[in-house]
């Protein structure tokens, strides 16, 4: 399907949530700046806020430093597994940081003034990294504040995988900034397994090399409240994007993916998908993805898919798939986004072969996740990934 | 040697208009080696019963018993029911996205068995089961019943049967949308199983057809929820040359 947006209220009778406010022009004007007092602390009416419960955020909104205290940091951060690539951090200002990321919302503008040093990991060109590159970041507390930066570099022609891995409790704002040079090929993977008090929101954005290959894989199990945006343009004509996602909220999470792919170069692609299971009283998941194909960006082309499966009653999937198109010399575009649950013709059937019911569900939310398991390839990620969700499963008994 | 027993049975489903009966007293006993074919117009109850063996939840039994070797069929979850020796045969199997056929047959005989098939003769055992079903080996790797066609979805079906060994099979209209070397090869199968195993066969289906390949020893007619007649294989002779006519309006007129 292929929907184009010049102007989203253009249809008379047509129910589109995203219709209740009026909207910039366009994705590219939303608001980014280094300055905090640019994004007042949201109230929820705002179009980025709008499905996230922005009154229990106060705290990771607050323009506050890290609490770290004597022989206790707010989060620890185990970088033994990155030593290769660890770089001199940069202060604010010190490029590249700030070249690919300038905040664009209340919680990244927070975490970036309040970062004085940030870590900086630089894969060198030509070199491939056989080993997974793993940033281990542990929550010590909750409530407790904590403010990251992470500027990623990719030397042309490199070839790595990086994970960054969230764990422990904390409030925390973390910003991804990523230069994946000329033909490099880079794989970020951020794991959210955070425990249920924790809150997590970020912004990571990508800058795509010509010829470059990008993929930024987020999987979501933990924490209360999580918002990853996933964020790509491109430096050069030949990047291709592939933004994926899998997650499993419970009740009482809420678990938040937005995507932005700005297609300002021609002849890049990008492939966003996101899969998510939903399970529990007020479980609440969330995807907004949106594409803009600007005028310059001939013969691109993109898709973005979004599929939630409802395994119980009282949870809620909201999937806002956006596609704004300002050149018609492209290759191909297009969007689709399903929410179902769980179909019980399925699990009689299973059942009717002889296999038990909590077998017969396992089998059905394997299979729901299957194509996009095979897609991440990371056998160390997809195995994570595999046992929390059997773990899931497994909680509820069902 | 199983035996099924159905006594008095009857099934509603919940309507709109609330609960609506289909089967209206259904008396029916199969037994290993035999093969019953349960032959009816559209909408006399003939996939309810099917149906309500298997234990779909959308079925409700007001009264009767089902039994199979005397264990009551009805207390048991359908799944229960398929270790128990019962295999009912789809007339519209479901997409299972993600699940190939292989990981869902050695899944399936697992649970049947209580223990994994030892994987060097299962391998063969199902290579054989599907070269018999001139089922291209490629097939094993799609998912379950996705983007299967018809008759696909029939002989999937069929070579579950053959795989899983049950005691008593229905099978449900699986000779519709066949064509005829479909029809036959599917056919073969029922007929190795019945062969194999002595498996009891409760075929349920609206045309004669498939009867020229798989032999009922009993032929019953369904009308408006219940048995209205039944015979040997000659019944089924006479109604492919009269239809369910003289059936519809005898009940019709009652």
């Amino acid at each position: 399907m292929t929907l184009i947006t010049p102007e989203r209220n253009q249809a008379a009778g047509h129910v589109d949530p995203a219709a209740a406010y009026v909207p910039d022009q366009s994705r590219a004007e939303r608001r980014t700046s280094f300055e905090v007092a640019d994004f007042p602390v949201p109230h929820g009416r705002e179009e980025e806020w709008r499905f996230t419960p922005v009154d229990r955020l106060g705290n990771v909104f607050s323009d506050t430093p890290t609490d770290d205290r004597e022989g206790d940091p707010a989060a620890t951060f185990d970088a033994t597994e990155v030593e290769a690539v660890l770089a001199e951090p940069l202060g604010p200002g010190a490029a590249p940081r700030g070249t690919v990321l300038v905040p664009a919302d209340r919680a990244a503008v927070v975490a970036s003034a309040n970062t004085d040093q940030a870590l900086h990991l630089k894969l060198a060109a030509d070199t491939v990294y056989d080993e997974p590159l793993r940033l281990r970041i542990h929550g010590n507390g909750a409530g407790r504040r904590s403010n990251a930066h992470y500027v990623l570099e990719a030397g042309p022609h490199s070839q790595g995988l990086v994970i960054l891995e969230h764990t422990g409790s904390a409030e925390h704002t973390g910003n991804l900034e990523v230069i994946v040079g000329d033909g490099a090929n880079l794989t970020v993977v951020t794991l959210q397994q955070w425990e249920d008090d924790a809150h997590h929101l970020g912004q990571h954005d990508a800058l795509v090399g010509r010829d470059a290959a990008y993929r930024h894989i987020a999987v979501t199990l933990g924490g209360a409240i999580v918002r990853v945006n996933s964020n790509v343009r491109y430096a050069g004509p030949g990047g291709e994007a592939t933004l994926l996602g899998v997650y499993f909220a419970d009740a009482g999470q809420h678990l938040e993916h937005r995507s932005f792919v700005d297609h300002n170069a021609p002849r890049c692609t990008s492939l966003v998908t996101y899969k998510g299971a939903l399970q529990g009283d007020t479980a609440h998941t969330v995807w907004v993805g949106d594409v803009l194909i600007r005028k310059e960006a001939e013969g691109i082309e993109t898709y973005e898919l979004n599929r939630n499966l409802v395994l119980t009653d009282g949870a809620r999937a909201d999937s806002v798939p956006n596609l704004e198109i300002e050149t018609g010399e492209i290759a191909g575009a297009g969007h689709a986004s399903s929410t179902g649950r769980f179909d019980d013709e399925q699990l009689f059937y299973l059942m009717a072969r002889g296999i038990p019911e909590a077998e017969a569900r396992k089998l059905v939310v394997r299979g729901f996740f299957a194509d996009i398991v095979a897609r991440i390839g990371v056998p160390e990620v997809v195995d994570t990934l595999m046992a929390a969700i059997e773990a899931e499963l497994a909680a509820t008994g069902s | 040697m199983a035996t099924l027993e159905i006594r008095d049975l009857h099934v509603s489903v919940d309507t709109e208009q609330g609960p609506k009966e289909i089967l209206k007293g259904v008396d029916l006993t199969v037994r290993s080696g035999e093969t019953h074919a349960i032959m009816g117009p559209n909408g006399s109850g003939k996939s309810t019963l099917a149906y309500s063996i298997a234990g779909h939840p959308k079925y409700h039994v007001t009264s009767g018993t089902v039994t199979l070797d005397g264990e009551d069929v009805l207390a048991m979850e359908p799944d229960e029911r398929a270790r128990a020796g019962l295999f009912l045969a789809m007339q519209y199997p479901v997409e299972v996205p993600g699940v190939t056929v292989s990981n869902f047959l050695r899944t399936a005989k697992t649970a049947i068995d209580g223990e994994a098939p030892k994987l060097r003769t299962w391998v063969k055992d199902v290579k054989s089961a599907m070269e018999n079903l001139r089922m291209d080996s490629a097939f094993a790797e799609r998912n379950v019943n996705e983007g299967f066609s018809g008759g696909e979805k029939k002989r999937h079906e069929i070579l579950q049967m053959e795989l899983l060994k049950p005691k008593i099979a229905i099978l449900d209209e699986t000779d519709s949308g066949l064509d005829v070397d479909a029809l036959r090869i599917v056919s073969e199968g029922v007929n190795r199983a019945k062969e194999g195993t002595d498996l009891g066969v409760l075929l349920i289906t609206h045309y004669t057809r498939i009867l020229r390949y798989i032999k009922p020893d009993f032929v019953h007619v369904f009308v408006d929820g219940k048995v209205a007649e039944e015979g040997g294989p000659e019944l089924a002779e006479r109604l492919e040359n009269e239809g369910y006519d003289r059936f519809l309006s005898a009940a019709a007129q009652n």
